[in-house]
């Protein structure tokens, strides 16, 4: 009688541990799980899942959402996928019966394998707000999805160090406004790196890394600039096979970043972009090439705007003067047709109240600092980011932004390959031929892999 | 309770593991084997193409790369791990102070997850290498010898808890009598230690022999992969393959397919290989 009852209550235990485990929240896969859910359960009015690009902007994003909950109790979830993940979280993702409402594509390529997830936003209100068909991507008529934060990139330098070198006698320009090309800018790193001990820095540009953290910053963000003058050059938007004639050009600005940098080039295949960072935010380094959604870092690691200033990325190429610094956006947002119809709706209205209502407009323009497309923003919603400020300067002053051209590159393979090139070369381990070959070759057989069908 | 009664309940204590089998690994791996025929985006949302992953998978470099760097790492690594951690056990198997401790100690590696691992020694290697101007992905002869430390660091450990309980089960009488015949040290190892130690061998380089091919996490952590993939294996290819290359799934898929072939027929061979040298007591 005891056995059998010992044996009941074992059956019972191993029944209990296999259900175990089912009662966990969905979602816990993602990377950064932080959302706002659970006000109530008002389900039959659709939810919003946002499936968010930028960590940078992680917790604001959160924060909004919860906003947003308590407004309308419409339930918002925020996820943000870890840096360089996004594309594996949102596979995974859109798999589950709760796939995200709301998720990003980052241009043309990203958008061309998940067009058949976008609903088409061309009569929602979000769309009407948009200036220019400029900001949006579309398919035919149907427009697929919407950029919400155009950003802008170039070598963000320390101004408080760069005006100390401007006053040593060793100086070869008096001020940062004379750097309007390679020539000026590799004289003027030159001689930093010459005089770093005098000046207290490391090197002249922060560690060029190429740990998967940073290396976006050259294999994409760099190599937009060659991409942009030759299709410049030839007139074009895009094309399946590019030559690589600015190539040299990529390649002195590449030398240039890897001999005047705080570390030996052939330490940079583990240096992350949190390295090249604190070097700047310490004042090792006077140059670091990013963009503006650096600039909450930037002020979080104790700079302030008089620190800041930001100079284009000169390469050599002719009439570069009057080049500006690089403006795009690779944050579309685009809506799941797949989901539910109270939930697309649930989503649109959630769109449209980030763009419109004051607390949104808020959180978009002063808290994460995004410059938007949206006609909603033009009282007195610019964000305040001096480093915005800088290229509007730039602007203003008629010097001609460089597009996104890097945006049209055939896939991430490609990106890798050059990537994976470029840290050979700077350590010594292979040479600029391979550089070359990932680009040109690289681009031919990427482009017709992703075109096959 | 006699055997009636057992065979009664029998289906109500397989059920739960049985269904966990099912969930974890029947229906995944089923639905691994019908995608990897399919081209998709997400899973749920896929459309036949017949065998075109698997004529991609060997038309791309980097998987036979990955194959070759994967076979030479296991072959180093069963190696090493498995002589460093027969040294020992047969160490700690004398008449020593401190042996329980030092077990304790040399166990205790792999109580930690290996991404964890990969980190740390990422860490401890790149400071090391520091000095020399290098770092773990300059190129991919540090990360192979930086993965081979790290995985005998990590499982030398257990290999030599299996040694040991084989060691202690060796009678103390037929090494006594190896002693009388006047066997050496060298003779008694040869030819009375190591054949009744074969089921451990076989326990040890199974399990070593496995580890060794599907490695990932620490693969993942240490170098990444980099430089150019040249330090990437077998399971991080796939990975790569399938989440790094928009199209691409289904021949991450396919490659996941050709993995487990090649896996399971290695592992049958080493299995009937060892175990036809194990001898009865």
């Amino acid at each position: 009688m005891k056995k059998r009852i010992v044996c009941a209550m074992m059956c019972v235990a191993m029944a209990a541990t296999s259900l175990v485990g089912c009662g966990s929240k969905a979602n816990e896969g993602a990377a950064d799980n932080s959302s706002a859910e659970k006000k109530d359960d008002a389900s039959a009015e659709g939810k919003v899942y946002y499936l968010n690009f930028k960590p940078e902007a992680a917790d604001q994003w959160t924060a909004l959402a919860e906003t947003y909950s308590e407004e309308t109790g419409v339930e918002v979830t925020v996820q943000t996928a870890a840096s360089g993940t996004y594309e594996q979280t949102l596979k995974s993702e859109m798999a589950k019966s709760n796939a995200p409402t709301l998720f990003q594509v980052n241009g043309p390529v990203g958008l061309a394998s998940w067009k058949d997830y976008c609903y088409d936003l061309a009569g929602s209100d979000i769309y009407s707000q948009v200036k220019s068909d400029d900001f949006v991507l579309k398919e035919g008529d149907a427009v697929e999805a919407i950029q919400y934060a155009i950003e802008v990139y170039g070598i963000i330098y320390n101004k408080t160090i760069l005006d100390e070198y401007c006053g040593k006698d060793y100086a070869v320009v008096k001020s940062a406004d004379e750097i309007n090309s390679f020539d000026k800018l590799k004289a003027v790193a030159d001689s930093i790196q010459e005089n770093k001990d005098d000046l207290g820095v490391k090197g002249a540009f922060a560690s060029a890394g190429m740990d998967p953290s940073s290396d976006w910053r050259f294999k994409t963000h760099l190599a937009n600039l060659p991409i942009y003058y030759e299709y410049k050059d030839k007139g074009i938007g895009y094309t399946d096979k590019i030559e690589g004639t600015y190539l040299d050009k990529y390649k002195q600005i590449w030398d240039l970043y890897i001999t005047d940098s705080t570390c030996e080039p052939s330490m940079i295949s583990s240096k992350t972009g949190d390295d090249a960072r604190a070097e700047f935010v310490l004042g090792e380094a006077v140059f670091f090439q990013n963009g503006t959604w650096e600039y909450g870092n930037l002020i979080e690691g104790g700079m302030t705007d008089d620190d800041l200033g930001m100079l284009p990325i000169y390469i050599g190429a002719a009439g570069e003067e009057n080049q500006g610094l690089c403006v795009g956006s690779e944050n579309y947002w685009c809506v799941n047709k797949n989901a539910s119809e109270a939930d697309i709706q649930a989503t649109l209205d959630f769109m449209n109240w980030c763009i419109t209502s004051d607390t949104g407009r808020d959180a978009l323009a002063n808290q994460m600092g995004f410059l938007t497309p949206f006609k909603s923003f033009d009282d007195g919603y610019m964000p305040a980011n001096k480093l915005i400020d800088c290229s509007n300067e730039y602007v203003d002053s008629g010097k001609t932004s460089v597009a996104w051209s890097f945006l049209t590159i055939p896939s991430e393979t490609w990106k890798d390959g050059v990537g994976a090139a470029l840290t050979e070369y700077a350590q010594g381990t292979g040479d600029w031929k391979a550089v070359e070959d990932a680009f040109v070759i690289g681009w031919e057989d990427e482009y017709a892999a992703a075109h096959m069908e | 309770m006699n055997t009636k009664s057992m065979k009664k309940y029998s289906p109500i204590f397989v059920l739960p593991t049985f269904a966990a089998f099912t969930i974890g690994f029947i229906i995944p791996f089923i639905m691994g084997i019908y995608l990897s025929f399919c081209k998709f985006t997400t899973v749920t949302d896929a459309k036949l193409v017949g065998f075109n992953n698997y004529l991609k998978v060997f038309q791309d470099p980097t998987f036979v790369h990955a194959l070759w760097y994967t076979a030479l790492f296991t072959v180093v690594s069963v190696l090493t791990i498995n002589l460093f951690a027969f040294t020992i056990a047969m160490l700690l198997t004398k008449a020593m102070k401190g042996t329980n401790l030092f077990r304790t100690v040399f166990f205790m590696p792999n109580l930690i997850g290996g991404i964890v691992l990969g980190y740390i020694w990422q860490l401890i290697l790149n400071g090391v290498l520091l000095y020399f101007d290098r770092t773990l992905t300059y190129s991919a002869t540090y990360g192979f010898w930086g993965l081979v430390i790290l995985m005998n660091w990590q499982q030398i450990g257990y290999m030599m808890i299996i040694y040991i309980a084989g060691i202690q089960n060796i009678p103390g009488e037929l090494i006594e009598a190896a002693k009388i015949d006047g066997a050496s040290k060298w003779q008694i190892l040869k030819n009375v230690t190591i054949p009744m130690l074969m089921p451990s061998i076989t326990i040890c380089s199974f399990l070593t022999l496995t580890n060794g091919f599907k490695l990932f996490d620490q693969n993942m952590a240490l170098t990444g992969g980099a430089p150019s993939d040249k330090s990437q294996m077998l399971a991080l290819n796939i990975f790569d393959t399938f989440y790094g290359r928009t199209g691409w799934e289904g021949v991450g898929q396919a490659k996941a397919v050709i993995f487990f072939i090649l896996v399971a027929v290695i592992a049958i061979v080493q299995l009937r290989a060892t175990r036809s040298k194990e001898v009865q007591q």
